[in-house]
Formats: structure tokens, C-alpha cells, sequence
């Protein structure tokens, strides 16, 4: 074998991974939807537009927005689907969205979309905190089952309950959030000592605490409505609980993101999931959806949990995001999952 | 003779041999390669390293104010953020030093600040380089923007880059980083002991005692190469975790911690232990224990003047090598330590949970210097070590001692048991449909795809990326050893080639991995259009493995006479014409053992291509991580049981091509 042809195949075989196949218009859209679902969401899509092919990037929202605001010089993503509003406020906040009011934008609940004209982002569906509790296994360590979130601070529920780190994970921050604006910013903190020394452990997804009391490894996992009505219906001895001070909750948004050489596509996109289709495929999964007067009821979901939903600042969780997570993370990161 | 200078003659041209083609080839090829490693691991690391002294900083004299009246007009005087600062400090130097997300508010500077004001407010950057925020408009021109009050008060002043310790003296004030470091020693310094104490049993019974089965014992040791280090984590969970199988074994303490950690890192570094001592131990002269027991020494005293000093290379190497394995592993204490915080678990949290991309880089130099350390002081015993063996020696054979081989069979099936178990464990909990509530039967757990982690498809890319670094490594590195090993002269250059290809055993995967971002990710960056693409992972993976690989490849060489190289000259045969008719016929079980090994680890790989894939490029290997990491415990079980059949084929299969290579290429060997 001689040099040049050593050389050659080792030129040819890294070109042939670097062509792209040009057929179609691929766009990369990062989300933080629930991974069974993608598919369905892709799906839906393409029946409407075929000639365009979503790559996921999915991850916890936490991690996605860190990845996000991290490429912020060079972005890799073309848009955004499924990401929690306060997310997408602070990238709002970087210059990283490119403003677009997508065909039917007017038709949507005015809560579930961007104040700035065109609108920055639009909101698909919200999403509510809950708590998970297995039923078998609360009932093998006696215990009976929280009413409140100040319930939860009980020292009979010690080393019962796993919830989500809000530093990885947009459930996290949304409780977190939720409990300062209800219990005040000194209240909220010194219930978050009190319920930090009930709790085993931090995970970094925020659907992981509801599928652990799925599994018997907790008793109690603070996640999310969605999750824990798909568990059960996956036959988990849950109950799903909505704490009587009102629950803390995030809306799912789309938006472009600025600089993308897709533009079209991505448009296209945003055109796509403001449509009626689009929110009835979201009401499949989240009681409440952004397109008003199609909701049906979700099998499994907690009853009262519409009402529960707190009157939500989504501007104060944005504004204070940082400080929050920072403050956050010197009280109570030693209890949290690597990552 | 005399001296010609004595003579008054000018001395003649130094006399220097003329490079041939063949020279010429030889060199240039070992540059390219030589190139490749630079820019492939030097490069990244150079990167990696400048990143972790790079900081952020708020330059309070990039801004500059301007305040109106009540009816707002401007008098024109303006005041720059450094001179406020001074006059009503708000905000001591170390609130300056943020991280790249800093924000600092601007109204405590003005007393009389309400957002009712009728107050108006200038603003603007000195120079472009300043950044603010209005709400959550970026402004970054040197043009001033006029606020009234009730916007004035939304005004936060972003943090700039620049360089400088920050990020140390930050991680080592930061408790528990630092108490990092400590838990990496601890659990690696116990894995070790642990480790190198049963693979040291095992070893001795398989070469120093007549025990049957030794061939099958063998095969189960190697088994734990072939499957991700985080499953057996996975494993364990399943048997002492909250609703373990076993779990009363454990008296109460909780697997999610540095006993999870402990067991699981006995249980993959065990093959290479194993590996190491049992050469030490394969070789031994039998006159010293003849000399012993005409001595009457005690067995017990044999054991300890003689065998132990005979394999005492083996067993520092293998310390170290576990060593080394233990403390760069991110895999398995991500899935089973719980709240315990390791070094490399450390650089995870950062990178990809909090996206600070500095404090990675900085714990990375912190998880380096251990690592190296481990690494010079193997290499250093190494070069200790001489032949146990001389032309005089008679190789000793072991005799038999039923009650010695019943204890040593025990021994041995014991720790069977303890690897097949925790591999058996795994594959039953992914056939289980949903543990502990339901333990009928089924498949659900293979639907990869409705998981986060990339579904099937990642099994296939495993497969595709591992058989592409299996032929390509092989190549590049074997022929980048023939050239080290058999070219002329240019010994500066052949001994920097050496001590670059060393270089990737003492750098961690997790670290090779970051620089790669660093560097790759970079759009200033040529090579920045290989980001993101299978052609990443393949350099990546074919950089972690090199110096195994090279070593295998320089040994196997050495034991080619250079004579060969003469007689091609002299017979005017081009070297590459011998490389190919010759040498690599002849090394041809190496070259298969090599790409073997570079299979198996790209198969298993986690912490050096974490940071690399792209919603294309997700690996199997990686999606065992992302769904136990979403809570999907047996899916990731089954993927990673998926990993070792893949493993244990790939195995079956160069087992047969070796022995039909061998039989083809290798007769010369037997007569």
C-alpha cells in the first residue's frame, strides 16, 4: 500500500461523512418535549410539509437553554419547539430570536404569546407541577398521603421525596419559582430548608422523580401532571397529587432562532404549531393548550388541577432566573444527581 | 594518523548520508501522522488549557451615564460606571468577577432613583466591546440610548472576557468542588486495593495451580471489556437499590454512594488487573522454588520471597492502570454515586448542566495531574523491569494440590458468579415489562425509540463508528509504528512521535472530550466544519486508544530483525513494498488484535465522545447514559446488553479470522 492511497481513502472516507444529503431541507430544532412524543410531533408535521426533515435535540430544559445561550456565537439550531416560556424570555434577552408572527398567531389565548409585536415566541401548552405518590409503597412505610406543599415538610415523609434540580431541569425551576411567588421570597426559601431535609435526592430531569415513585424507588416524586397521568396509564400505583396552595406551571413555546440559513423552513414551522391541529396533538398529553376551546380532558389528570394553576409571573421567573439558581445551588447542590 | 587540522588544512564538509526516496517517504509519513496527533489532542489540549484561565468581567469604565433634570433636559456632564462606583460603592471588585451570564443592575448608583421619576436617564458603551441590556434588548454600539426612568431601571450591564486565575482561586474556594477531589481519591485508592487483591487470586489460580475449567474462567474475566463501565451500575441498582433483589445484603446502607461506586469499578476494571498480573505470574523460573523447597522454606515464605517480588512489576502496574481507570470514570459514578461527587462527574456537571464551560476546563486540569502522575509512575516501573526469564531458566509448572486448587476453584467461581451475575441481572431486568409491579415477560424495553437517547439508530451509528475506527485506527497507527520503529536517523523526531503517541494513555476521556469542544467548536477554526459529525467521534475515539494500540503495534514490530529493511535495499526493493508484502503479513495477528481492541472500546466508549454528538451522531453507549439518566432504568439495561452481545460477536469473529489468518500468513512460525 503506498502513502498516497492511505492518504486518499483517509480523505475520501472523512468526506464522505461531512456530505449531507441535499434532497430536503433538514432543520434542527432543539425541545425539551417528552422524547415518546417527538415522533408524533414530527409526524404531524411532516403530513403538512413533507419536504422538511426535523432533526431533534432533545434534553431537560435546563440543559437546552444552557445549550442554547453556550452557542450563542455560532447557533446550531435552526428553531425552537418545546421549551419552557422563561427559557425563552432570557434568550429573548440575548438577541437570539428572530421575531416572526406566525398565520394565526391572533386566534391564540393573548397569555400564551410574546408581548412584543411580531411576538418574539408562541406558547403551545402549559404544563403543571403535581406530585407522584405510590401508593403501594407509602402504604408499606405507613405513611398517608400529603395534602399541601407544607405537608410535605413532615419529618414522617424524611428521605421519601425526590424532586427535580432546577439548575437541569424546567419542573425544578417552575416549583422553585412557584413557591416564591406564593410563600414570598423569605417564606419560600425557608420552606425549601424545611422540605430539603425530607429529600433523598435531586434529580436532573424533571420526569424522573415521577417515574422513580413509578418504580418503587421513592415514594413521592415532585414532577409533573403529564408525566405521572402517562405512568399510571402505564399501570404505576400512582396518585397524583395537586397541592391545595396552587401549583406552579410553564408553558411549552416555539420561536425562530436568529441567524438560521433556514428561515422558510423554519417559519414554516412556527406557521405549524399555532394551528388547531398542532394545539389538539398538545391537548393529547397537556390539559391546557394555547389554541382556546379545543381542550379536551386528559385520561388520568388530577382533578382541580386547572384551578390549582398559580397566577404565574413569568417576567419575575425570567428576570430573577439566575440569582434564583445561584442562591439555589449554595443552600442545597450536595444532595443533587451528577449532572 | 594525524590530525588534518594540525596540518593547517581546512576541515572537510561533515559527512552526512543521503536520504533515499524511501527516507523521505518514511519521514514525511511520520510527520503526517505526527500532525494528526497535534492537531487531534495537542491542539485541543493547548485549548482547553487557555480556556480555563479565561474569566469574565464587568469593565465598569466601558459604560458611560448621563442624568436629566426633573424636566429632562441633559446638562451634558457624563459620568462613566468606574466614577460612580467610587462615588456610592455598590459593588465590591469581586461582584465584578461573574460568570459568562453575569448581570449587574444600575440604579443603586443614583440615591434619589425611583422608576416614577419624571427622570431621565443616557447610557452607552465607550467602546464596542461593552455590553447592556435594556429589558431584554441587547445593546452593544457606542451610541447613547435615552431612558426614562421606568426603563432606566431594567438596565443590567453584561460581564466581557478576559483572562486571568479567577477560575482557580474560584473552584478551589468552592467547598464542594474541592471536597471532589478527596472523594476521587478515596473511592480510586479502594477500587484499586480491592481490585488488584482479586484479580492477583484469580491470576495465581489460573497460572499457578491445576484448577479445571482455567480456558472458561478465563473467558468470564475478560467478559466486564465488553460492555459500557456504567451498567454494572445499572446492575446494582437492580439488586440493592430501594427495591433491590437483594437488597437485605446491605444492612440498610444505600448502593447510591461509594459502595455502589466501589463494586461497580471491581467489576470493570477487573479484565484489565487481570490481564496484567496474569502475564507477571505466567513466567517464573521453576530452579527458585526448586532452590525453595530444598531450603524447606514454608509455602507461605515461598510465596512471599519469591512470587510476590517475581510479579511485583504486574502488580504496580496493574495499580496503576486501575487507578487511572477508576479516577478518569464518569459513567458509573453518574449512574450509581448518588449524591457522591467524583472529579470527572464534576467536569459533566459543569459542562453539560450548567453549560460553564470554564469551571469544566478548570476541573479537568485538576483531574489531569493525578492521572499523569499515575501514568509516569507505571512507565517509570516499567522500564525497571528485566527479563525474569534467562536462556538458563526452566519454566515452572505447576503441580498438583487438591486442597489448594478446591480453595483456588471456589475462588475462582465466586467471582464467575459476581460477573455473570451482575451481566445476568442486567439483561433479566430489561425482559422484565415493569419492575417490581409487573414481572411477566416482554420486549417493551427495546423500543429504544420512544426513549430519549436516539433510539435504534444509535445502536447502528455504535456499530458504524466502531468499525470505522477499527479500520482506519488500525491503519494509521500501524503503520505509524512501522515508520517509528523501522526509519533511519531523525532520532529527535522519532523520539517526540514516541512521546506524543504516549500522551493519550494519561489523558482522560472526559478531558480529550472537552478540549475537542473547545477547540473543534471554535468557528475561527478551519477544522470547524468536522463539529457535530461522525468524522469527530471517529479522531476522537482513535486519539483516546492510540497508545494501547501503538504499544501492541511497536511490540510486535521489535520482534521483526531490521535486517529485513538491508536486505530490501540492497535487493532495490521500495520500503513500502516490504511494509506491504512483509511486515504486515507477518504482524498480522497484531494488526488484528489491534483493531479488535479498538472495536471493543469504541463499542463502549462514554466519556470521551459525551460531549461530542449531534442528534445524528447519538451513540449506543451514550443513550444507555441519557435513559437512565431520564429514569428509563431497564431500557437502559437492555442497550446495554445490546453493547456486549455486539462485543461478544465482534470477539467470536476475529476468533475465527485469526485462526484462519493464522493458519494462512503464519506457517513460517511452525515447522
Amino acid at each position: 500500500m503506498s502513502i498516497r492511497r492511505v492518504l486518499l481513502a483517509t480523505a475520501a472516507a472523512t468526506l464522505s461523512f461531512t456530505t449531507i444529503a441535499a434532497a430536503e431541507t433538514e432543520l434542527t430544532v432543539y425541545t425539551a418535549v417528552e422524547a415518546e412524543d417527538l415522533s408524533r410531533y414530527a409526524s404531524q408535521f411532516n403530513e403538512k410539509y413533507p419536504d422538511i426533515k426535523i432533526n431533534w435535540v432533545r434534553d431537560s430544559t435546563g440543559i437546552i437553554t444552557a445549550k442554547l445561550l453556550a452557542e450563542r456565537d455560532n447557533p446550531q439550531a435552526d428553531a425552537i419547539w418545546g421549551l419552557a416560556a422563561t427559557s425563552l424570555l432570557l434568550l429573548k434577552s440575548e438577541g437570539m430570536l428572530e421575531p416572526y408572527a406566525p398565520a394565526g398567531v391572533e386566534k391564540l389565548d393573548k397569555k400564551f404569546v410574546d408581548a412584543d409585536n411580531p411576538p418574539a415566541w408562541v406558547g403551545n401548552n402549559a404544563w403543571v407541577a403535581s406530585v407522584c405518590y405510590n401508593t403501594v409503597e407509602a402504604e408499606k412505610a405507613g405513611l398517608t398521603p400529603p395534602k399541601s406543599w407544607k405537608d410535605l415538610t413532615d419529618p414522617k415523609y424524611k428521605g421519601h421525596i425526590i424532586m427535580p434540580n432546577p439548575n437541569s431541569s424546567g419542573t425544578g425551576f417552575l416549583d422553585v419559582s412557584s413557591w416564591l411567588q406564593m410563600f414570598g421570597d423569605k417564606g419560600g426559601w425557608d420552606y425549601m430548608d424545611a422540605l430539603h431535609q425530607n429529600i433523598s435526592r435531586y434529580t436532573h430531569s424533571g420526569s424522573k422523580p415521577c417515574k422513580l415513585a413509578a418504580a418503587g424507588e421513592t415514594t413521592i416524586g415532585i414532577s409533573f401532571a403529564f408525566r405521572g397521568a402517562k405512568s399510571k396509564a402505564a399501570g404505576a400505583p400512582l396518585e397524583i397529587i395537586v397541592p391545595s396552595e396552587g401549583v406552579g406551571w410553564d408553558m411549552e413555546a416555539t420561536a425562530i432562532v436568529a441567524g438560521t440559513d433556514k428561515e422558510e423552513a423554519a417559519k414554516k414551522l412556527v406557521d405549524f404549531a399555532v394551528t388547531k391541529e398542532a394545539n389538539e396533538m398538545y391537548n393529547k398529553g397537556f390539559a391546557v393548550v394555547a389554541y382556546p376551546g379545543i381542550a379536551k380532558p386528559v385520561p388520568h389528570y388530577p382533578e382541580g388541577l386547572a384551578e390549582g394553576m398559580i397566577d404565574n409571573d413569568f417576567v419575575f421567573a425570567a428576570v430573577n432566573r439566575a440569582r434564583i439558581l445561584k442562591e439555589w445551588q449554595s443552600r442545597y447542590d450536595g444532595k443533587s444527581d451528577p449532572k | 594518523m594525524t590530525d588534518l587540522s594540525q596540518q593547517g588544512l581546512p576541515a572537510g564538509p561533515v559527512i552526512k548520508g543521503k536520504l533515499s526516496r524511501d527516507d523521505i517517504i518514511m519521514r514525511g509519513g511520520m510527520i503526517v501522522i505526527a500532525l494528526y496527533l497535534i492537531v487531534s489532542m495537542v491542539m485541543p489540549l493547548y485549548a482547553m488549557l487557555s480556556k480555563s484561565f479565561s474569566t469574565y468581567h464587568v469593565d465598569l469604565s466601558q459604560y458611560e451615564f448621563q442624568q436629566s433634570d426633573k424636566d429632562g433636559v441633559f446638562d451634558g456632564t457624563s459620568l462613566s460606571g468606574a466614577q460612580l462606583n467610587s462615588q456610592i460603592p455598590v459593588y465590591a471588585p469581586k461582584d465584578l468577577n461573574t460568570g459568562a451570564d453575569g448581570r449587574l443592575s444600575v440604579t443603586k448608583w443614583f440615591p434619589d432613583f425611583s422608576f416614577r421619576s419624571p427622570v431621565k436617564y443616557r447610557l452607552r458603551n465607550v467602546s464596542p466591546n461593552g455590553r447592556f441590556l435594556v429589558s431584554s434588548t441587547l445593546y452593544t454600539g457606542t451610541d447613547w440610548v435615552e431612558l426614562d426612568s421606568n426603563k432606566f431601571r431594567r438596565v443590567q450591564l453584561r460581564p466581557i472576557k478576559t483572562t486571568g486565575l479567577g477560575n482557580f482561586v474560584n473552584y478551589f474556594s468552592t467547598p464542594a468542588l474541592f471536597q471532589s477531589i478527596k472523594n476521587s481519591l478515596w473511592i480510586s485508592v479502594v477500587s484499586t486495593v480491592i481490585t488488584v487483591t482479586l484479580a492477583f487470586w484469580f491470576a495465581y489460580a489460573l497460572n499457578r495451580s491445576c484448577i479445571r475449567y482455567k480456558g472458561l474462567f478465563r473467558l468470564v474475566a475478560m467478559a466486564p471489556i465488553l460492555v459500557p463501565s456504567l451498567l454494572p451500575g445499572i446492575a446494582l441498582v437492580y439488586l440493592f437499590g430501594n427495591q433491590g433483589m437483594i437488597k437485605e445484603l446491605l444492612f440498610g446502607a444505600s448502593i447510591y454512594g461509594p459502595i455502589g461506586i466501589i463494586i461497580g469499578s471491581v467489576f470493570f476494571t477487573f479484565p484489565h488487573a487481570f490481564l496484567i498480573i496474569s502475564t507477571a505470574l505466567a513466567i517464573s523460573d521453576a530452579r527458585l522454588y526448586e532452590a525453595a523447597t530444598s531450603l524447606r522454606t514454608s509455602s507461605w515464605r515461598t510465596f512471599w520471597t519469591v512470587t510476590i517480588p517475581g510479579a511485583r512489576y504486574g502488580l504496580i502496574s496493574a495499580a496503576f492502570v486501575v487507578f487511572n481507570l477508576v479516577i478518569t470514570d464518569f459513567g458509573l459514578p453518574k449512574v450509581i454515586g448518588g449524591q457522591f461527587n467524583v472529579l470527572a462527574v464534576d467536569i459533566y456537571k459543569q459542562v453539560i448542566g450548567q453549560q460553564n464551560f470554564e469551571m469544566g476546563a478548570v476541573v479537568s486540569v485538576v483531574l489531569v495531574i493525578p492521572a499523569i502522575l499515575a501514568f509516569a509512575i507505571d512507565r517509570f516501573v516499567q522500564s525497571k523491569q528485566v527479563a525474569l526469564l534467562s536462556a538458563r531458566s526452566v519454566p515452572f509448572q505447576p503441580q498438583p494440590d487438591e486442597k489448594r486448587d478446591r480453595a483456588l476453584f471456589a475462588y475462582c467461581s465466586l467471582v464467575a458468579v459476581f460477573i455473570i451475575g451482575l451481566l445476568a441481572v442486567c439483561q433479566f431486568a430489561a425482559l422484565v415489562k415493569f419492575w417490581p409491579y409487573d414481572l411477566s415477560l416482554s420486549l417493551t424495553n427495546y423500543q429504544f425509540d420512544k426513549m430519549d437517547g436516539g433510539g435504534w439508530g444509535s445502536y447502528f451509528n455504535s456499530i458504524q463508528m466502531a468499525l470505522i475506527v477499527a479500520v482506519i485506527g488500525t491503519g494509521v497507527v500501524f503503520f505509524g509504528a512501522y515508520l517509528v520503529e523501522k526509519s533511519n536517523g531523525f532520532k529527535i523526531g522519532r523520539g517526540l512521535f514516541q512521546m506524543v503517541a504516549m500522551l493519550p494513555m494519561a489523558i482522560p476521556g472526559m478531558v480529550l472530550g472537552l478540549a475537542y469542544i473547545f477547540f473543534f467548536n471554535n468557528p475561527a477554526n478551519p477544522l470547524n466544519m468536522l463539529y457535530g459529525t461522525m468524522a469527530i467521534l471517529v479522531i476522537c475515539t482513535v486519539t483516546h486508544f492510540y497508545t494501547v494500540s501503538h504499544l501492541t503495534a511497536v511490540t510486535a514490530l521489535k520482534q521483526m530483525d531490521r535486517e529485513f529493511e538491508s536486505v530490501s535495499a540492497s535487493l532495490k526493493q521500495p520500503t513500502m513494498k516490504l511494509f506491504s508484502r512483509v511486515t504486515v503479513p507477518v504482524c498480522l495477528p497484531s494488526v488484528l488484535d489491534i483493531s479488535i481492541y479498538l472495536f471493543v472500546n469504541a463499542m463502549t466508549t462514554v466519556s470521551a465522545v459525551v460531549f461530542l454528538y449531534s442528534p445524528k451522531t447519538t451513540l449506543a453507549s451514550i443513550a444507555v447514559l441519557n435513559m437512565d439518566d431520564a429514569g428509563d432504568i431497564a431500557p437502559a439495561a437492555a442497550m446495554g446488553m445490546m453493547i456486549f452481545y455486539t462485543n461478544a460477536a465482534a470477539r467470536i469473529i476475529h476468533l475465527v479470522i485469526s485462526k484462519g489468518v493464522l493458519t494462512r500468513t503464519q506457517a513460517w512460525r511452525f515447522r
